[in-house]
């Protein structure tokens, strides 16, 4: 489903160049839970960011979904993203301006379907995430716990082949990490969806298919 | 998604009350200002009681002599010779209205002073200007010829000359002690209608000139009228022929210039321009300025608000970027938002205008100066609130389209 090949980053400032990412070879399948685990700092997040396509490496190629990612222009990247992936981010990133609701169908909004279409979509989004009951609330009315599942439902909403979650339980006490964790687990589990998830959690990674490990920017398992 | 536009809009323009305080006064109070002018504008231009006929007309209002050898230069209206001799025989326009410009006169009812503009005309003057009597008539020929002591007063001077009463024709009225009978009553123009404007008509034949004077400068103008629009060049051209041809006393001058010229032109060529320039240019010029002046500094603000804003929404911006939203759909959002926020400032422009319309109107700074948001501002002041909302939006919104993903979410 996604294959990173020889993959590079490299942050160059003036006067420093930091290697991101080293030779990076990486192949994920249909259907596979991966988690990224290392130390902060270590590329993780930089890895998980060009396999979202929303970060260019410096070498190497990528493949996503039968897709060569290189090379796309600024709206064919978006309709790319916009199909075939979902975000988890460690912050939530919810618009605080919008509802529940409106949230969660955000994707929708750029592609085409009717507003009663989006409705019906982001109403199931958040009935398999267990929110059925929150969507006229705004993000700033919810728990961490809550928040979190309200971006999985974002996440989902547009039925993504992969899911990219850039350490979806780190802002949540152990308890709301686990659901959290329970509900990508049978994401994956029902409905083959990839996913790829950074954590710096070891039982978290512990529960998925199979574990990355990088250090300094390189893999080293 | 207009929909998600419009609720990220409000909750924004909630989020910031100064902030949008600040935008929405800015854009409502310049919109008034323009709003303002414009009717400001359109009073003075547009063709209004009792000259309603300007699109047909052409007005005679300067002339100028110089005599480079001998340092001589005159410039000012031309005389009623001039105008009665020459312009009158002209055979392109329908009809030809000579008359002067206003001269205040005093008279005193109860111990107070009143100062009555009178203004001295032909019979033309009646035929070519569409007066609405309150009662009476205007005077005829062969009074004018007679130079009787006959006068066409305004509403305005009736009431504060004789009161209440219902009926003043007959009556008479003096004035820098001359009795005039009045023959009519006309609706009153305001003095911002210079050609027409007056309190008091009067047959020329009573103006104070010397009747055997041929000179060339006076103090009266002509209005001369066509049968349509398609007329005027023709007019035009006849009048530059009749100057061109005119004798010229070469002991004294040795350039003579007038124009006919359109009626916003006659009245730059009055007050800013000269026989060479009609100062309409000039006048554009400056009205342009003054535009886009009251258009910069909102613009400006909201560039400037609307780009700090971004740094706020950085979030926002990479959320929609990531889940599929590309570089153009966001600077789209973005001046859709804006111009959300620009209309809601015309709206409240609209309202603030019709405010100071209504006190304008109450308040008689100029008397019988009526001024009205018509559609045609309306429309002029919506435009203009495009004009704000695609000119402060378009740059916040390429700049947050080029925002990259990564870097905004770290800012978070």
């Amino acid at each position: 489903m996604i294959h990173l090949q020889n993959i590079e980053k490299v942050y160059r400032t003036d006067t420093v160049e930091t290697q991101a990412l080293s030779s990076i070879n990486l192949n994920v399948a249909k259907g596979e839970f991966l988690s990224i685990m290392g130390p902060s700092g270590c590329g993780k997040s930089t890895l998980l960011n060009i396999m979202g396509l929303l970060d260019e490496p410096t070498r190497g190629s990528i493949r996503i979904a039968d897709s060569t990612a290189d090379k796309l222009s600024d709206k064919q990247l978006a309709h790319f993203r916009n199909r075939t992936i979902g975000f988890i981010f460690q912050s939530y990133h919810l618009i605080n301006d919008l509802r529940v609701l409106d949230n969660v169908e955000l994707p929708l909004l750029y592609r085409k379907s009717t507003a009663k279409e989006r409705k019906q979509l982001a109403l199931e989004a958040l009935e398999k995430v267990g929110l059925s009951n929150r969507t006229k609330h705004f993000p700033t009315q919810l728990s961490g716990g809550q928040k979190q599942r309200v971006a999985i439902a974002r996440a989902i909403v547009g039925q993504p082949e992969i899911i990219l979650a850039d350490e979806p339980t780190g802002n949540l006490d152990s308890a709301m990490g686990s659901d959290v964790m329970d509900i990508l687990i049978r994401l994956n589990k029902d409905e083959g969806t990839t996913i790829v998830m950074v954590t710096h959690d070891e039982n978290m990674a512990r529960k998925t298919h199979r574990l990355v490990r990088l250090f300094d920017g390189s893999q080293v398992q | 998604m207009l929909k998600n536009y419009f609720k990220i809009a409000i909750a924004v323009l909630k989020r910031r009350k100064f902030f949008t305080f600040i935008s929405l006064f800015g854009i409502s109070f310049s919109l008034t200002i323009i709003m303002v002018l414009t009717a400001f504008s359109d009073h003075l231009v547009d063709s209004s009681y009792p000259d309603a006929h300007r699109s047909r007309n052409l007005y005679i209002s300067m002339m100028r002599l110089t005599g480079e050898k001998h340092g001589f230069s005159q410039n000012g209206p031309p005389s009623f010779y001039f105008l009665d001799h020459y312009v009158k025989k002209m055979k392109t326009p329908e009809k030809v209205a000579i008359t002067s410009f206003h001269q205040p006169t005093n008279t005193y009812i109860n111990n107070k002073k009143l100062t009555i503009d009178q203004k001295f005309t032909d019979d033309t003057f009646w035929e070519v200007l569409d007066f609405e009597f309150l009662e009476g008539k205007p005077y005829t020929r062969q009074q004018i010829d007679n130079a009787e002591r006959v006068a066409v007063i305004s509403e305005n001077v009736r009431r504060k000359y004789f009161g209440d009463e219902p009926s003043v024709t007959g009556r008479y009225i003096e004035t820098d002690n001359i009795r005039y009978r009045v023959s009519g009553v006309v609706k009153s123009v305001p003095i911002t209608q210079f050609a027409t404007y007056g309190d008091m008509y009067l047959p020329h034949t009573l103006g104070k000139r010397d009747p055997q004077d041929k000179g060339l400068n006076g103090d009266y103008f002509a209005i001369l009228q066509g049968k349509d629009a398609s007329s005027l060049p023709a007019m035009a051209a006849e009048y530059d022929d009749i100057i061109r041809r005119l004798p010229i006393d070469t002991s004294r001058y040795d350039k003579i210039s007038s124009r006919a010229d359109k009626y916003v032109a006659s009245y730059t060529r009055l007050f800013i321009g000269n026989q060479d320039d009609s100062g309409l240019n000039r006048l554009l010029l400056y009205v342009g300025l003054v535009l886009l002046f009251f258009l910069l500094l909102p613009t400006l603000n909201l560039v400037n608000i609307n780009t700090s804003r971004i740094m706020e929404r950085s979030s926002e911006i990479a959320v929609r970027k990531a889940f599929g939203a590309s570089s153009g759909t966001l600077a789209l959002q973005f001046i859709v938002e804006n111009l959300i926020l620009t209309v809601i400032g015309g709206l409240i422009g609209v309202v603030l205008s019709f405010i100071v319309l209504a006190i304008w109107n109450n308040s008689g700074a100029l008397e019988d100066v009526y001024l009205y948001l018509n559609y045609k501002v309306l429309i002029i002041s919506l435009l203009v609130c495009l004009v704000f909302g695609l000119m402060s939006g378009v740059y916040p919104a390429w700049r947050m389209s080029r925002l990259h993903v990564v870097t905004a979410l770290k800012t978070y």
